[in-house]
């Protein structure tokens, strides 16, 4: 039963990335280039701005993870693939740049903000949380995606489907996490075995010594993934949203990717690249609302 | 400072695991280091032989290796260990054993040959030369740098926290989560080992004083 679920998943997949990859060579374009105006787009954007700029140039850098599966991976042949990757096609699509022409740059977590700031990038979709602290230091358009907590087990446990099945269960995770600390404050009842790292989980999760892991559900995708054996369980219990790192003072160019997203969110593009990348694993959520924040 | 104050209660759960693993660890370690340690004087090549393996194998490994190989990779052989407390007193005691071992040897060899010659030159057997000639002399000169592994035991148990056992770096790592980073939580953590491991320190200067008074 499983094999043929995955079989079809993997259909989808495929058929999904075959056709992204058609868009760019601007056949039929169905997603990302809007075909037929490519010409009058630099005329769209006002004199002097990001987008003018960047639609002129023909060309964007886009800081992402190269190492974060179904977000941000990069494959053997060097491009990177995943649902923070087919965001960012999107937004270029928008400005009139093919996907072709994308400049991709790898932003671990803690270059992010240096990379912005440097101008070493354009934007940076990675993964990327937005918060306060960050807010300070760059601008966030978003967020595309309210990633959280959640739980992975295996795919052969039928007693836990969600956080609420968690009573008396024990759950691994990483020792000192802020996952560690939400699962001592509001599930009482779980006995919380941690370890050194989330990968460290794994084995005991196989072995029957744990009933289940529980850390962000990005990276317990990652780990679903990669086994068949292993299934990310019910809808996150905490909220990350993540959002589209620019300049901290491009306004402008931040409000504009926000009408970007909204469009995709609304047009049916956005849950097509999920679908393709991070869905093939994770349930479909509905798009959140962008947070059109004032400084 | 304060958040040591308001979480005394949490630091002193963290303290009994760790002075629990220090015990239990500890005392398995004195049992399979004697037995190593006397195996390594056997008149048996192989069973010499045998016992510096184990010593050489475990005092030359990292602790958190050892523990790495029997959480984790144990189990692919098919055995499984409970997690947590007692595979973490089996690690630390195993690991611990070789430093008894190396240190109750260097006791034994420190007792001059001629004690030894004369036991069997009276009939005694290997094993009654070694419990009631040898050891006893040995302990004397032993128990100084046995307290100083016990010491290390202590602050080895650490390791334990990112293995399933919630100890004092544990419960250091919680409480500085839900204290957003303050650093004074680890202070308090550094102190709770103090009152372990100053202690022990002290005792093992008074006694090699008394060691070296009584010869």
């Amino acid at each position: 039963m499983t094999t043929s679920r995955r079989l079809a998943v993997a259909l989808i997949a495929a058929t999904a990335l075959a056709l992204s990859g058609c868009g760019g060579d601007g056949e039929d374009t169905p997603p990302a280039t809007d075909g037929g105006d490519d010409g009058g787009e630099t005329a769209e954007f006002p004199e002097g701005s990001t987008m003018a700029r960047l639609a002129e140039a023909g060309t964007i850098t886009v800081g992402t993870k190269f190492d974060q599966p179904l977000f941000g991976l990069v494959g053997p042949d060097g491009v990177p693939e995943g649902f923070d990757v087919e965001i960012a096609k999107l937004i270029a699509g928008e400005l009139g740049i093919d996907e072709d022409d994308i400049e991709w740059v790898e932003t671990p977590s803690q270059n992010r903000e240096t990379a912005i700031e440097n101008g070493d990038v354009d934007i940076v979709v990675a993964t990327y949380t937005i918060n306060d602290e960050r807010k300070q230091r760059v601008g966030f358009a978003g967020p595309y995606y309210l990633a959280g907590q959640s739980i992975l087990t295996l795919a052969s446990n039928t007693d836990i489907q969600g956080p609420d099945d968690l009573s008396g269960k024990r759950v691994c995770t990483v020792s000192g996490s802020t996952p560690e600390g939400n699962l001592l404050a509001n599930f009482p009842d779980v006995d919380v075995v941690p370890f050194g790292t989330y990968s460290e989980c794994l084995e005991p999760l196989r072995n029957g010594q744990v009933d289940a892991v529980s850390t962000d559900n990005v990276i317990l995708a990652g780990f679903a993934a990669e086994s068949d054996d292993l299934e990310v369980r019910g809808d996150p219990f905490t909220e990350e949203p993540y959002g589209i790192g620019v300049a901290k003072d491009d306004v402008e160019f931040r409000m504009w990717i926000n009408d970007v997203l909204e469009e995709i969110f609304a047009d049916g593009r956005w849950t097509a690249a999920w679908e393709a990348t991070a869905g093939t694993v994770l349930p479909t959520p509905e798009p959140p609302s962008v947070d059109r924040y004032e400084d | 400072m304060g958040v040591i104050f308001d979480n005394a209660s949490t630091y002193v759960d963290g303290f009994v695991v760790t002075l629990r693993l220090t015990a239990y660890a500890g005392a398995l370690a004195l049992v399979l280091g004697v037995i190593v340690a006397g195996l390594r004087v056997a008149p048996l090549r192989s069973l010499r032989l045998f016992a510096a393996a184990w010593v050489e194998v475990l005092r030359n490994t990292p602790l958190t290796l050892v523990f790495f190989f029997m959480v984790l990779v144990a189990p692919q052989f098919g055995i499984l260990l409970p997690l947590g407390f007692w595979t973490a007193v089996l690690c630390l005691g195993l690991y611990t054993s070789a430093f008894v071992a190396e240190a109750v040897r260097s006791g034994i060899n420190g007792v001059g040959v001629g004690q030894a010659e004369a036991a069997r030159s009276i009939g005694l057997t290997f094993g009654q030369t070694l419990r009631e000639v040898v050891l006893p002399q040995a302990v004397r000169s032993t128990i100084p740098p046995l307290i100083n592994v016990l010491i290390a035991l202590t602050k080895n148990t650490s390791v334990a926290a990112g293995f399933a056992t919630v100890e004092l770096i544990g419960v250091g790592r919680r409480l500085s989560t839900a204290n957003a980073g303050d650093p004074w939580v680890l202070v308090g953590v550094a102190a709770f080992y103090l009152v372990i491991t100053i202690p022990a320190g002290l005792l093992a200067s008074a006694l090699e004083r008394r060691v070296a008074f009584a010869r």
